[in-house]
């Protein structure tokens, strides 16, 4: 498991770059390292931007029925998230999508955990599987 | 499952009379694969099992059980590829049983520990049909995304211009399969027009026509404009009533309307030669 | 902090990403990029991301809004050599980038460009 901080713009970057690699060895298509990469970049600029800079935990995982997988943790100490419901809004339409970044990271993605508690920071737990 | 170690009588009798159980379980699993295996085939997997047995049942050797459920699991899925039941593969496994006992019945202070061996090959017998089960869904698996990939044709229709054939129900699997390949084309072709013909898609509900305006979007991302054709009157019928709007993409109601559609936006017009 | 070439050939500036680009570098990006139309009075913007991997919310927000940067300065912009794959996930992101002209690639991106004026 890789733990990467996230206190800079570089450190997003960093982030993505990681998540790419391991991505690739747990055997993902090119199209689902991306959105899992894009996932990861979103959740990690939310915890630098709203969170005031949190961690990245990125391993392989591996299912029941042998598929291999990465997941990621974001984690920040930040003012948490007082309504999970807005957050989450699910609104895809036509038009230019402004501040998705919980939703949006969650359809990118095959599993997704949110924890998150006004003035006790937050907790994001994705994961991707290879088809 | 531990390997009792009172088996090392057991493992030195197979041993001693190898050549000849071995004979026997190859006459015996031979009569079951009914001539799918030559006999020199089906010796040459039985003496390396019959060996790997042993060498378990002595306790001696710790990877040895291992290598034998590996050993056997590879022959279970190379069966099933074959197209053996899984009950043919485990049977033959079973047979190594009979095969001893012939010999093992006139030595009776052996029956006390031919009994753990007969559990072990019980259990093997069984793994196998496991492994079986296992490889046959991976077989239906593969097969499953090579149909989605024959149903997913991206046509060249005319210079610049590409059409997608959309037949079948239109859901998130197939939509991702969809935007992959028509984007791939789009990029291959440097295409500049896509026709989503969804003639042949059953029922178009907000879910279906959300992944059309999803696959529309993805191609304008790469340059291209889209345009949805084969709307026929009764889908024309549930569109409007569920309130589905395709806002600025054009819609016609056959392939060839879409075609001169496409033509037209190209600055091309046919006309009599 | 990297900071993205812009050229000029003609009257259309063209801007290349090659890198994995940080939030600042977009920002700055925008800056210079209003800074050029200003010096060069150019009316296109070519803005390469073929060699771009990921276009998450934020950048294409930017994007998006380079456009409208661009065009107060009348000038259009158009986004050329978008992959396949940054297409699909941007698309279930809900992003259409409405604001900006996309093209396949460059030259194909200067037609568009030409054609408009």
């Amino acid at each position: 498991m890789d733990e990467l901080p996230i206190q800079s713009g570089d450190d997003v970057v960093r982030v993505r770059q990681r998540v790419r690699v391991v991505a690739a060895d747990s055997g993902l298509s090119l199209v689902d390292q991306t959105k899992v990469v894009t996932a990861a970049s979103e959740l990690a600029r939310n915890a630098l931007v709203h969170g005031g800079g949190g961690l990245a935990r990125i391993e392989v995982v591996k299912s029941g029925n042998g598929k291999s997988g990465v997941r990621i943790g974001f984690s920040d100490e930040g003012p948490g998230i007082a309504d999970l419901d807005l957050a989450l809004t699910d609104g895809w339409t036509s038009g230019d999508g402004l501040g998705l970044g919980l939703s949006g990271a969650r359809r990118l993605v095959d599993e997704f955990e949110l924890t998150s508690k006004v003035g006790g920071g937050t907790s994001v737990v994705v994961v991707k599987w290879s088809r | 499952m531990d390997v009792d170690s009172s088996q090392g009588r057991m493992a030195a009798f197979m041993r001693d009379h190898q050549e000849k159980v071995v004979g026997r379980w190859c006459e015996l699993v031979v009569a079951g694969v009914r001539g799918r295996l030559s006999a020199v085939e089906v010796r040459r997997e039985l003496e390396d099992l019959y060996s790997l047995v042993v060498r378990a049942m002595s306790g001696a050797d710790e990877q040895a059980l291992g290598e034998l459920r590996a050993e056997l699991a590879e022959l279970s899925r190379s069966r099933a590829r074959n197209g053996f039941t899984p009950s043919e593969t485990a049977l033959g496994v079973f047979a190594l049983k009979d095969a001893v006992y012939e010999l093992v019945a006139d030595a009776a202070d052996l029956v006390p520990e031919y009994l753990a061996f007969s559990r072990m090959i019980d259990d093997l017998g069984l793994r196998t049909v496991e492994t079986y089960a296992a490889a046959r869904e991976e077989i239906i698996a593969d097969q499953a995304v090579s149909m989605l990939e024959l149903s997913t044709p991206v046509v060249r229709l005319w210079q610049g211009i590409i059409a997608v054939p959309l037949v079948g129900t239109l859901d998130s699997a197939r939509t991702q399969l969809v935007m992959e390949k028509l984007l791939e084309t789009l990029v291959a072709t440097g295409a500049d027009h896509a026709v989503l013909d969804i003639t042949g898609v059953p029922t178009v509900d907000t879910e279906v026509a959300q992944h059309l305006l999803k696959t529309v979007n993805a191609a304008r991302l790469l340059g291209a404009e889209c345009t949805i054709s084969g709307i026929r009157p009764q889908v024309a019928h549930t569109i409007v009533s569920l309130g589905i709007e395709f806002g600025d993409i054009a819609t016609k109601a056959t392939l060839a309307d879409a075609l001169a559609h496409a033509l037209s936006r190209a600055g091309l017009k046919v006309g009599p030669a | 902090m990297e900071r993205v070439p812009i050229v000029k050939i003609g009257r259309t500036l063209f801007v290349s990403i090659q890198i994995d680009l940080q939030d600042e570098s977009v920002l700055r990006l925008q800056e210079d990029l209003a800074d050029e139309l200003v010096r060069t009075g150019a009316n296109g913007v070519i803005i390469d991301i073929t060699a771009v991997e990921i276009v998450d919310s934020f950048i294409g927000r930017m994007l998006t809004m380079i456009g409208s940067i661009s065009r107060l300065f009348d000038a259009e912009t158009v986004l050329v050599g978008m992959r396949p794959a940054v297409a699909i996930t941007l698309t279930e992101l809900g992003l259409s980038l409405r604001g900006v002209r996309t093209a396949l690639n460059a030259e194909k991106g200067l037609e568009l460009l030409n054609g408009r004026s």
